[in-house]
């Protein structure tokens, strides 16, 4: 099986976490974005969609990360545990109502506070206007309390008693920002508590290293401007940012 | 215990679920939501609630097949969907109908050409990469990314947007989906968001004031 990743992607950082936590073997593909190589006419053949991550298990290749987790839990279900995603009717609908969910919450908001604050100046050339960023961080911390409130609530995991793909998907693109310098946890004792049982599930070493890059991401926009490929992908980040 | 299920027949999502439950006879009860509930954020986690229904339900396997990697193409379309078809029809549906004939808000051209280029640009991958040369996108049979796609790509026709001049190959893949699903619940289903474009005339804009700041920074 070949994954191909990159780590400072989200959707990269869960299926890398999930593979090497439940013992999945892969060979690691790796995909610089800063460096435009999901334009490469070499990965578009590999996918279309040129998005990270990508899925190569023999001649069969899958996008969408969502559905490579399914994948690999269904493939390998002698061996993955079922609380990953349970058997059981109604604790996988929950589980499938938060990766649902998720795409347009999360996801989008996390995301979005990311890109703006690692990669609009270098891209735009300019500070961040600060309404849309006080925007942007609005619409997260109202995700971030949906989350604490409808999902959480006062259990464990956000399905029970044991963890789910759906506290990985979460956690993982929490994280996302907090490379930029932006605590999320701060005054959120119920997320942070959840957010250290989730790390012990996966494992606190695997966890570090899955994030290394993400951490580091302050000299993401020096490696951006002193890329060739910068041009290229300048609209095509301006038009995220519009 | 009977189920109930909270529709509002002008959202895709809850269209999906509609004719699916309707298709397999599955007993509910129709609990009518508003547009404004919709609007006000009310969760619509359709794709959960399809899965939990194949599952309790035992509907036949094409829904949502059983073989590993037709079942992950069914997966992957319904991830990607989220944040492309889905938005960019939504989007339209906003801009074109919603937000001038009932916010009373003008949109600026520039807005609409760039929400029809990036609808373009998902039905695209619908044909490209999700269809190419199959009857279905899982293949030979109807699934669930069938299903939810065609309530997706319907919003902007709702909106008076025929997105299927030009494009004989998705607009054969409508027609076998409509064939497989009967064009009679088809046609039930999208009654409401066809008959959009002379509702909006008759929809009252001051119940909808209180969301102007939430919708405009949604979509312009």
């Amino acid at each position: 099986m070949e994954l191909y990743l990159d780590m400072h992607s989200p959707p990269c950082r869960l299926v890398f976490l999930f593979a090497k936590a439940v013992g999945i073997p892969f060979e690691f593909k790796h995909v610089e974005l800063s460096a435009g190589q999901h334009y490469s006419e070499e990965f578009g053949k590999i996918s279309m969609i040129r998005k990270v991550p990508v899925m190569k298990d023999g001649s069969f290749i899958l996008t969408e990360s969502i559905a490579i987790l399914k994948y690999m839990v269904q493939k390998y279900s002698s061996s993955v545990a079922d609380h990953w995603y349970p058997a059981d009717l109604q604790q996988r609908a929950r589980v499938n109502e938060y990766l649902s969910w998720q795409h347009m919450n999360i996801r989008a908001h996390a995301s979005k506070v990311f890109l703006l604050r690692a990669v609009f100046p270098v891209i735009m050339g300019s500070e961040v206007p600060k309404e849309k960023m006080d925007a942007a961080v609005e619409d997260l911390n109202q995700s971030l309390n949906l989350l604490e409130e409808k999902f959480l609530q006062n259990k464990q995991f956000i399905v029970g008693d044991k963890i789910s793909l759906a506290d990985i998907v979460a956690l993982i693109e929490i994280m996302q920002p907090l490379g930029t310098g932006l605590n999320v946890f701060e005054g959120r004792p119920k997320l942070s508590a959840w957010r250290e049982r989730v790390k012990k599930e996966v494992g606190e070493k695997l966890f570090d290293e899955a994030h290394e890059v993400i951490m580091k991401v302050g000299s993401l926009p020096e490696k951006m401007q002193n890329n060739s490929q910068l041009e290229m992908l300048k609209p095509k980040f301006q038009k995220i940012f519009r | 215990m009977a189920l109930e299920l909270y529709l509002d027949l002008y959202s895709q999502p809850c269209r999906s679920v509609y004719i699916f439950a309707k298709k397999n006879n599955i007993p509910f009860d129709f609990r009518r939501l508003s547009l404004l509930d919709v609007i006000g954020g009310v969760c619509l986690c359709s794709i959960a609630i399809l899965l939990y229904l194949a599952e309790k339900f035992q509907t036949p396997d094409f829904w949502y097949p059983a073989d590993l990697q037709q079942r992950a193409r069914v997966n992957e379309y319904l991830s990607w969907q989220h944040m492309a078809i889905r938005m960019h029809g939504s989007k339209m549906f906003w801009l074109r109908l919603l937000i001038p004939k009932v916010l009373g808000v003008e949109v600026p051209q520039d807005k609409l050409d760039a929400a029809l280029e990036d609808l373009n640009g998902s039905l695209k991958l619908i044909e490209e990469k999700f269809l190419q040369d199959r009857p279905f996108i899982a293949g030979d049979h109807i699934s669930l990314a069938d299903l939810v796609a065609i309530v997706e790509v319907m919003q902007p026709v709702g909106s008076g947007l025929d997105v299927f001049e030009g494009r004989p190959k998705l607009s054969a893949w409508r027609d076998r989906v409509q064939e497989a699903i009967g064009k009679e619940l088809f046609d039930d289903a999208h009654r409401t968001i066809m008959g959009s474009q002379e509702a909006v005339k008759l929809m009252d804009g001051s119940k909808m004031q209180v969301f102007k700041p939430k919708i405009l920074r949604l979509f312009l």
